[in-house]
């Protein structure tokens, strides 16, 4: 099958049923109490600096590791799984001043996901299995003063970012993923940088992937950490004329939901929720139970609000299982109609109706 | 209207440096706190978008742009609206949406530069995810007419949509504000024009919308603002029942409609509509009476006369005003012990204080000339009675100096500015005018026993004279400073071509007019003296040994690989146009009014110092003030020009059967038959290696080889029959204020006429262009086909040429101009040059040329060597001194 046709089947699926992305992996990853040393592997076992931690790493050092998860999540009903890769970018792997390997982790990253999906795709043809490119927010942002007294000053450069984001998704777009998930964005300046940067891809010859961007809204203001609101965040990003939009992370289901039925109302794609396992505890534990999430997520899908569905942090195989379960059968989101208009968005959108 | 209206979107336009000069000047001064607040004044007055614009020639519009929209990232209250990014460079547009996490406006692209860019612009704001707002704006130039207007939009709504898949909601026109009440006939339809394309594209453009400049409408009425509102808001209300969607507008400043008072609005409802032809007058003589704050105006222009007699004098000279000077300087002279301290006392403490304000960029030329104005009657009034007391001392001058422009060269209006501000200095300057020689400037300097020689010369030609100047004072044993000055002297020529020829006295080179009391004064201070002569030397010898360094152009091409390269080498399938007139056509007496309208006032300012482009220099926080007095100024002697006729307009035009002769050169023929010639000119070649596709151009290039029958035209304007005497009325009435800028307004008209003819030679004589319409700015920018260039100029340097220009047309007996030894055109209001049709005609610069190139061009015209190098020895690549063979 070629990507050309996985992605026409992604669409018609999308059509006819809620799908299911996977659950946490920081949070799985931490499970195994993993040492330095399994971080290091026999091609970092001389690197400079501690590497434990450095997740995005194990592609190339226990690929084992990586496949296994792929394996329990594509095992739990997920359509779609993310590669390991949502802090494989230059800029964020400078703390570990691994920036020279970040090429090499994507496409590895990208083939372990290959691999697994199209194992579990030939296993069970009626259910085909993805591959999600992930693509994080980074740990600089362009919006943002790193200085309070200094507020015009920046940390990075939009080339730098452009630069970053672009060898990101250049190696996952040639390691085989059917699409790229933009997700986490709690500044979205970096995330039109990243659009920019696959959206320029074309004009080199790579065939057009879809774009999934999913946004953070930080807590109860309703904002993203960069200030803007939910309707302002679409209008910055839908000129990606993404495959879907959504909200991840920062929130557990219960206050996501109001977030996500704005994004629901105003957007014309497919609609994402991953929220966390609910808030966390004092000891920065998860600990809502796979039966609580998915009757949240359960009512969502009834209410026609969503297309997909996935969890963040806090979320395991467990989790995904019982919401794969909670929403099959039900009707997915229809894509309304809008009005043609001129959108546009500050913190706060801005709308000129014909 | 008023659901349109409520609809209607305000986009904030204070945060624009060349809209608000306010803002302009706190982000020159990096006070981007308060520039800040200016952007958060428009917030909360209602700006729906800011509009933010950077574009200063003296601003780091990139860094600017870049520092401030990042700035206003952390101003939530100022961050939730969208910002509009403003510029008319890309580069910057594109830093702007490097910056901005929202959806923003790109303001703006257009078709200006071709579809490609166009394109490739706009792809790049569907990347970056910004809508655009898209000028009326094509090759052609920007659009004035409905016509143009909606043709161009659609033009541009069609490519967007289907070469891009743009989104047309997202597509924003604008279709040019351009100031009404100009008093240009022309512009008079320029609101309904924006109103009738604004209805049409609306119709015919689904989902795009119209947008404008508002205040530009209103731009005539510059400094009365209630007037300017009642313009705005008139405009608004009908431009927004069309359709207009969203203008840049100064938040929270429109009146409303229905508040302004009747007789205004229906004045200025008649400007906008167009509804009648004496609209703008009618506007013009209301509007002072709508004019905030004019009483109050009032009382302080009249506080001064009841100052003491001699503060009354210092206010008049720092003001300019010289209604009262003979009044206030007969009440000090009656108070005096003697009438020269009068002149030592109160007029000298005046005028310094004027030198101190112009030393400070405080003052501004024009203001210094009417300075001076008062000054002289000041004086005029004094002297008979200083005649009177036989006693009375000469009065003790700063220093004496006599100024010239030199032989062959007639252009004398920097020079005479130069002496104006010198005498505002308290030197004494002996000005022997126009077209000098050397022995002259030399006998006079030695009478008077003057201080310092000043020389002065436009045309290329008279670099030599003012080398053998200085060659002869060295000779005659002067040791005095010699000052050099004018359009085409440098640096570079003073330091390497005059400076070596006089050894025992100091050349220096005069960058302008405000200069020049500096130069002087160090000049002749004893203290600073030799220090300042050291500095200059040690200057000189540096730029002559960086300039003997680069001399040699980078790679060069032999004349005859650059032949090989020439413009236009296929004229297959190519018909040269036959003109409607062959043969000679003189104009007497022509209509200056109809000359005035195509004026280009930008040359104008330059010629006083005050830099920038018309109109936005009213704009320019230091000069703005100084230009609009200047300008009005201008206006007013203008219209005398016009009205009493103090000059004649003549000019003679031609156009002949022409062919190439050889690579470079071009057979002017008497008839059809091709078979007497009438004249050849001779053109000179580009030599600079070239990288890419360009041509190595010769004007010859734009004219067919034998066997495709082509054309040529030539032409001779001036404005200036008469100019000299009426020069001269104004001098002996002690107003050389008005004489610089009568001259310097006649120097305007000639080229205006020049341009005017042109454009009649395109439609009408040699009629290749009938339908041609272009605005005045369109014709400054030079957006028609064919070109006219001029001898003397970059794309033939050889002034001699002129000398067959005037033969073929008979330009002294049938315009009244001729040549002198130098080929400077007398009266100097005047232009001369060559027509050429060809659709790829351009105007380049010949840059250095080779000495095979001189060798042939001497062979051409018949000169020696020795004579091909004296007459292009501005351009030559190679020092004509040394050995062939070196």
């Amino acid at each position: 099958m070629t990507r050309a046709e996985r992605i026409e089947l992604l669409k018609k699926a999308a059509q006819e049923r809620i799908l299911i992305l996977d659950g946490s992996w920081g949070t799985m990853i931490q499970q195994k109490k993993l040492e330095e040393a399994d971080y290091r592997g026999e091609r970092f076992k001389n690197h400079t600096h501690p590497l434990k931690g450095d997740n995005d790493l194990l592609c190339l050092t226990r690929g084992d590791i990586v496949t296994a998860l792929h394996d329990l999540y594509y095992g739990a009903g997920a359509d779609i799984s993310e590669t390991n890769t949502f802090n494989a970018t230059a800029i964020s792997q400078a703390d570990y001043a691994l920036e020279g390997a970040v090429r090499d982790m994507n496409l590895a990253a990208a083939h372990l996901a290959r691999e697994a999906a199209d194992r579990w795709t030939a296993k069970e043809p009626h259910k085909p299995r993805f591959v999600a490119g992930s693509i994080g927010p980074m740990n600089r942002a362009l919006s943002i003063s790193p200085d309070v007294n200094d507020p015009a000053k920046r940390s990075v450069t939009f080339d730098a970012v452009y630069a970053a984001y672009r060898e990101q998704a250049l190696a996952l777009h040639e390691g085989g993923v059917d699409l790229f998930l933009i997700e986490t964005v709690f500044d979205t300046l970096n995330a039109k940088v990243a659009i920019k940067a696959i959206l320029d891809l074309e004009d080199e010859g790579y065939e057009r992937l879809p774009i999934w961007i999913s946004g953070t809204i930080t807590d109860r203001s309703g904002r993203t950490l960069s200030g803007q609101t939910v309707e302002a965040f679409w209008n910055s990003i839908k000129h990606a004329k993404p495959f879907a939009v959504g909200l991840n992370c920062a929130l557990g289901a219960e206050m996501m939901r109001p977030y996500i039925d704005e994004l629901s109302r105003v957007a014309d794609t497919l609609i994402s929720a991953h929220p966390n396992a609910g808030l966390p505890n004092a000891f920065g534990e998860y600990d809502e139970r796979p039966h609580q999430t998915c009757a949240m997520l359960h009512e969502w899908a009834e209410h026609g609000l969503v297309n997909i569905l996935g969890g963040c942090c806090g979320t395991t195989p467990e989790h995904i299982a019982a919401i794969a379960k909670a929403v099959e059968g039900l009707p997915p989101r229809r894509v309304p109609s809008r009005p043609r208009a001129l959108r546009l968005s500050g913190l706060e959108p801005f709308e000129l109706l014909a | 209207m008023s659901n349109a209206a409520q609809r209607f979107v305000n986009i904030g336009e204070r945060t624009n440096v060349t809209g608000s000069a306010k803002f302009r000047k706190l982000v020159a001064a990096g006070d981007y706190a308060e520039a800040l607040s200016v952007a958060r004044q428009q917030v909360e007055s209602g700006a729906q978008a800011i509009d933010v614009n950077m574009d200063e020639g003296l601003l780091d519009s990139k860094a600017a742009m870049v520092t401030f929209l990042n700035l206003i990232a952390a101003e939530p209250d100022i961050a939730r609206v969208p910002i509009m990014i403003d510029s008319s460079k890309w580069e910057v547009i594109e830093a702007g949406l490097q910056c901005v996490q929202g959806k923003a406006i790109v303001n703006s692209i257009s078709m200006k530069e071709g579809e490609a860019v166009f394109l490739d612009q706009a792809r790049k704001c569907l990347r970056y995810g910004a809508a655009v707002v898209v000028m009326a704006f094509d090759e052609q130039g920007q659009a004035d007419t409905a016509r143009r207007k909606i043709d161009i939009c659609a033009r541009a709504y069609r490519l967007l949509i289907e070469k891009l898949d743009f989104p047309p909601e997202d597509i924003i026109f604008d279709p040019n504000i351009f100031a009404v009440a100009t008093g240009i006939e022309e512009h008079d339809n320029y609101a309904l024009d924006f109103i009738e394309a604004t209805r049409a594209i609306k119709q015919l453009l689904p989902f795009a919308r119209v947008s404008g400049g508002v205040s530009n409408i209103s731009f005539s009425f510059r400094g009365n603002e209630p007037v300017r509102r009642a313009m705005h808001s008139v405009f608004l209300y009908h431009a927004i029942a069309a359709g207009m969607d969203m203008g840049i507008v100064n938040a929270g400043d429109l009146p409303v409609y229905d508040d302004i008072d009747p007789e205004l609005r229906e004045a200025v409802e008649d400007v906008i509509l167009n509804r009648r032809r004496d609209a703008t007058e009618r506007l013009v003589a209301l509007a002072p009476k709508f004019k905030a704050d004019k009483g109050a105006e009032k009382t302080v222009d009249l506080a001064w006369r009841s100052l003491p007699a001699d503060e009354r004098l210092a206010y008049a000279l720092v003001h300019g005003i010289d209604a009262h000077v003979v009044e206030d300087t007969e009440e000090m002279r009656l108070v005096s012990e003697r009438p020269l301290h009068v002149i030592e006392g109160p007029l000298m403490r005046g005028m310094s204080q004027v030198g101190d304000l112009f030393g400070a960029g405080k003052m501004f030329l024009p203001q210094v000339v009417k300075s001076a104005r008062v000054m002289k009657k000041a004086v005029a009034h004094l002297i008979p009675f200083m005649e009177a007391e036989k006693s009375s001392g000469p009065r003790q001058a700063a220093g004496k100096i006599v100024l010239a422009t030199v032989k062959g060269d007639v252009h004398d209006i920097g020079k005479n500015i130069v002496g104006v501000v010198l005498q505002c200095n308290n030197y004494e300057v002996i000005d022997l005018g126009v077209m000098v020689p050397a022995q002259k400037i030399l006998d006079t300097a030695r009478a008077v026993k003057a201080d310092i020689i000043g020389l002065s010369g436009l045309i290329t030609p008279s670099l030599e004279e003012m080398c053998h100047v200085a060659s002869e004072m060295e000779r005659q044993g002067f040791d005095v400073p010699l000052l050099i000055g004018g359009a085409t002297t440098s640096k570079v020529h003073t330091a390497v071509k005059i400076h070596p020829h006089y050894s025992r006295g100091q050349t220096v080179y005069v960058t302008d007019a405000s200069r020049a009391v500096g130069v002087a004064t160090s000049l002749l201070s004893l203290e600073q003296r030799g220090a300042y002569v050291a500095e200059i030397q040690a200057d000189y010898a540096r730029v002559a040994e960086a300039h003997a360094a680069g001399r040699r152009e980078g790679p060069r091409l032999s004349l005859e690989a650059a032949r090989a390269n020439r413009a236009v080498k296929d004229w297959r399938g190519y018909v040269p146009p036959h003109p409607a007139m062959l043969g000679v056509k003189a104009f007497d007496a022509y209509d200056l009014a109809e000359i005035a309208r195509t004026i280009d006032w930008t040359p104008f300012f330059q010629s006083w110092d005050l830099v920038g482009r018309y109109p936005l220099i009213f704009d320019d926080p230091n000069s703005g003030k100084a230009a609009r007095a200047l300008f009005d100024d201008a206006q007013a002697m203008l219209r005398r020009i016009v009205e009493e006729k103090l000059v004649t307009a003549r000019a003679v035009i031609g156009l002949w059967p022409a062919n190439r002769l050889g690579a470079d050169d071009i057979e002017v023929f008497e008839d059809e038959t091709r078979t007497t010639r009438l004249a050849v000119f001779h053109t000179l070649r580009q030599q600079m290696a070239r990288s890419q596709a360009r041509p190595n151009f010769a004007l010859a290039d734009f004219i067919a080889p034998p066997g495709t029958p082509d054309y040529i035209g030539a032409f001779a304007v001036t404005a200036g029959i008469g100019e000299d005497e009426v020069a001269m009325r104004f001098a002996a009435a002690h107003d050389d204020y008005s004489a610089i800028l009568f001259k310097a307004l006649c120097d305007r008209l000639a080229e205006a006429f020049a341009e005017r003819l042109h454009q009649r030679v395109r439609t009408e004589f040699w009629a290749y262009a009938p339908s041609e319409t272009l605005s005045n700015e369109a014709l400054i920018a030079e957006e028609y086909q064919g070109i006219r260039p001029a001898p003397g100029y970059p794309a033939q340097p050889d002034h001699t040429e002129k000398g067959t220009i005037f033969r073929l047309l008979e330009a002294e007996a049938k315009a009244g101009i001729r040549l002198t030894e130098s080929f400077a055109m007398w009266p100097g209001a005047s232009v001369s040059g060559l027509y050429f049709s060809h659709p790829e005609a351009v105007y380049f610069g010949i840059g250095k040329i080779e000495r095979d190139q001189v060798e042939d061009y001497a062979r051409r015209k018949g000169w020696t060597m020795a004579q091909a190098e004296r007459w292009l020895a501005p351009i030559l690549n190679y020092d004509p001194a040394r050995n062939a063979a070196a």
